[in-house]
């Protein structure tokens, strides 16, 4: 896929910390609407990706561009969100000592200034989306209880509603499964498959079944690298993958 | 719209906490000036100006509570803009004395006659007009908040080390404040005031009303205050205080509202200083001195961290038991002041207003235990140490 169609486009992006090559000339591009996967052993570079996408971390060298034109090694973190890029952290990060309602206002997508915020009232058709929201993710019940008192599982939830609520055209999502059962896993599987019909996702997972059970295109990292890019069959009988990763 | 904003966040505890303010604003005056000095509830002329300090520091302790409470700024140097306000308007009062200081010089303040200039420096123009000085009052501790704010959040210096920088911050104003050069009375500062607005500064109904003006002051900020936390934007400054890159991951500028709250807060400091000079009657550089702000942050955590009344609360309490204890056991307040931090920081995490919440909760949930026991954790929040993934 060119550049100018991609939603977004990693060409040759090296970074590297005190001598330490972290990600090395990385190439990926994301179609529009598109879910991916990715895979690869610990240090891969698969949140080191994320952070070069989000902004927090600025490439050495290499391209980032996002929905063909946007150059995305130019922005803070603020305007990359504003762009319409979403994060959720591998930790569960919500507002701990913020009602469930409330971290998803805050969330929610709207003018970001302070003055806007200031003399901000909540609107009848924010209060739906939260309720919507609420709904999806399970915990109207709790929408006015403290973060903190959430399971790590309805934190990582918590976390994916907040997602939702800034509607970005894309998700990247940092082991959503981690901590959760079995039962849960298969859901949070099943509410991804939901969010990628609207919109493009990358998820990073350890998880093989968590995988399987979305069934989209995956990629393998390793040492800051693309290993091996396809199916999850077609990666998973790949020799090197098996090596690095998968383990014999 | 302006006093809808104000008024719309009121609950009935803040209107309790505002009623009782109100009552003490209208009664320290008339206990003073209206019951006579034989009756036994005549309130002596100093007690009103001790308590109008006090109200002042209220006003500082609330400005801390602001940024620290609720943004998560440990500012270490609000005393700075405090005596920057001071300053501002020690100035004024040095301009209305005219004549009558020592060595008689219509305009020139005794100090610079003494330094024998000829001039007055152009920063002292304008100070001999109220309003020219009431602005300067906010001004000049905003504009050097918004200044010093600029640089330090865009950096992105957060927690200890942005302590340390307002502790610097204030520790150099200090230093450039006791040169004689600059033109600020040095070493002695500003003293020896007359007159403000025409009024006898030593007047009893002066004193009253100054008393009554700092109560007014502390209950409008508080009521800005608490429109600014109880709004969205105070929920983005928890948001930052709690998960700071998560809140930029949500596209918000934290050094927007950084600046935000650093500002307005400095520029609240600024009005308490310069509410508390004509009281106490001497500003001099020593208001500068790193351990003033270091007490504020003492007063807030003792009344209660992030809850407005706490730091009016704390900021009464301290100073009353200081007024005290340096009367009575003066070597042993310092380590009276140290005890209590520590006492708060290990026991009350919350400060006061954190106990009487806690309290109060026991009490309501005492009689129906049994049934209630499902909202029973969120009264206990010690942070569960999660392990990472």
């Amino acid at each position: 896929m060119s550049r100018p169609n991609s939603l977004l486009y990693l060409d040759g992006v090296s970074v590297s910390f005190d001598g330490f090559k972290a990600l090395n000339d990385l190439s990926m591009v994301i179609g529009p609407g598109e879910m991916r996967a990715i895979i690869g052993p610990n240090g891969a570079g698969k949140t080191t990706m994320m952070d070069v996408i989000t902004g927090k971390t600025k490439p050495d060298t290499g391209e980032v561009y996002f929905n063909g034109v946007v150059d995305l090694t130019g922005e803070d973190e603020a305007s990359i969100a504003e762009l319409g890029i979403g994060r959720k952290f591998q930790k569960p990060t919500v507002f701990e000592s913020h009602t469930i309602w409330d971290n998803l206002e805050l969330a929610l997508k709207g003018p970001r200034g302070p003055f806007a915020t200031l003399f901000h009232r909540l609107s009848a058709e924010e209060e739906a989306r939260i309720n919507e929201l609420l709904k999806v993710i399970r915990l109207g019940e709790k929408a006015h209880e403290l973060a903190e008192n959430l399971s790590h599982g309805q934190k990582q939830w918590l976390e994916i509603g907040m997602l939702l609520a800034q509607d970005p055209k894309l998700l990247l999502v940092d082991e959503p499964a981690a901590g959760m059962t079995d039962a849960e896993t298969a859901e949070t599987a099943e509410l991804l498959k939901d969010i990628a019909k609207t919109h493009a996702v990358v998820v990073v997972e350890h998880d093989m079944t968590f995988i399987r059970a979305l069934g989209v295109k995956v990629t393998c990292l390793a040492e800051g690298s693309v290993l091996a890019e396809g199916s999850l069959d077609y990666v998973s009988a790949n020799e090197r993958v098996v090596e690095v990763y998968l383990g014999r | 719209m302006m006093t809808s904003f104000l008024f719309r966040t009121l609950d009935a505890k803040a209107g309790v906490f505002i009623a009782i303010l109100l009552a003490v604003i209208v009664a320290v005056p008339c206990f003073n000036l209206l019951v006579p000095e034989t009756s036994s509830f005549h309130l002596p002329t100093y007690a009103v100006t001790l308590m109008g300090k006090y109200m002042t520091y209220a006003l500082l302790a609330l400005s801390v509570d602001l940024v620290w409470g609720f943004c998560g700024i440990l500012s270490l140097g609000h005393g700075a803009f405090f005596a920057l306000g001071g300053y501002a308007m020690g100035m004024y009062l040095m301009r209305q004395i005219g004549t009558r200081g020592v060595y008689g010089d219509p305009i020139l303040p005794d100090f610079m006659v003494f330094l024998n200039w000829k001039e007055l420096p152009w920063y002292w123009y304008g100070f001999d007009m109220f309003w020219f000085a009431a602005i300067m009052v906010m001004l000049v501790p905003g504009v050097l908040a918004f200044v010093f704010g600029w640089f330090a959040f865009r950096s992105r210096v957060t927690g200890v080390y942005l302590s340390i920088i307002t502790q610097a911050l204030t520790y150099a104003l200090l230093l450039a404040f006791f040169r004689n050069d600059m033109g600020f009375g040095g070493n002695n500062g500003l003293t020896d005031f007359k007159d403000i607005l025409g009024f006898d500064v030593q007047a009893d109904t002066t004193r009253a009303g100054l008393f009554a003006t700092s109560g007014l002051a502390v209950l409008i900020c508080f009521l800005i205050c608490r429109a600014i936390t109880k709004s969205k934007l105070g929920k983005v400054l928890v948001a930052v205080r709690d998960a700071e890159s998560r809140t930029r991951f949500l596209g918000y500028r934290v050094e927007h509202y950084k600046l935000f709250v650093w500002t307005i807060s400095a520029m609240m400091a600024g009005i308490a200083g310069a509410l508390y000079v004509p009281q106490v009657g001497i500003i001099n550089p020593g208001e500068f001195a790193p351990a003033n702000s270091i007490e504020t942050v003492i007063w807030v955590a003792v009344g209660g961290r992030g809850t407005l009344v706490g730091a009016v609360i704390g900021a009464i309490l301290v100073n009353f038991a200081k007024t005290w204890f340096t009367a009575a056991l003066p070597d042993l307040w310092l380590f009276a002041l140290g005890g209590l931090f520590v006492a708060v920081t290990l026991f009350l995490p919350k400060g006061i207003i954190g106990i009487a919440g806690d309290l109060m909760k026991k009490r309501k949930s005492t009689p129906s235990k049994e049934t209630n026991d499902t909202s029973g954790p969120s009264a206990t929040k010690t942070p569960d140490p999660e392990p990472a993934e």
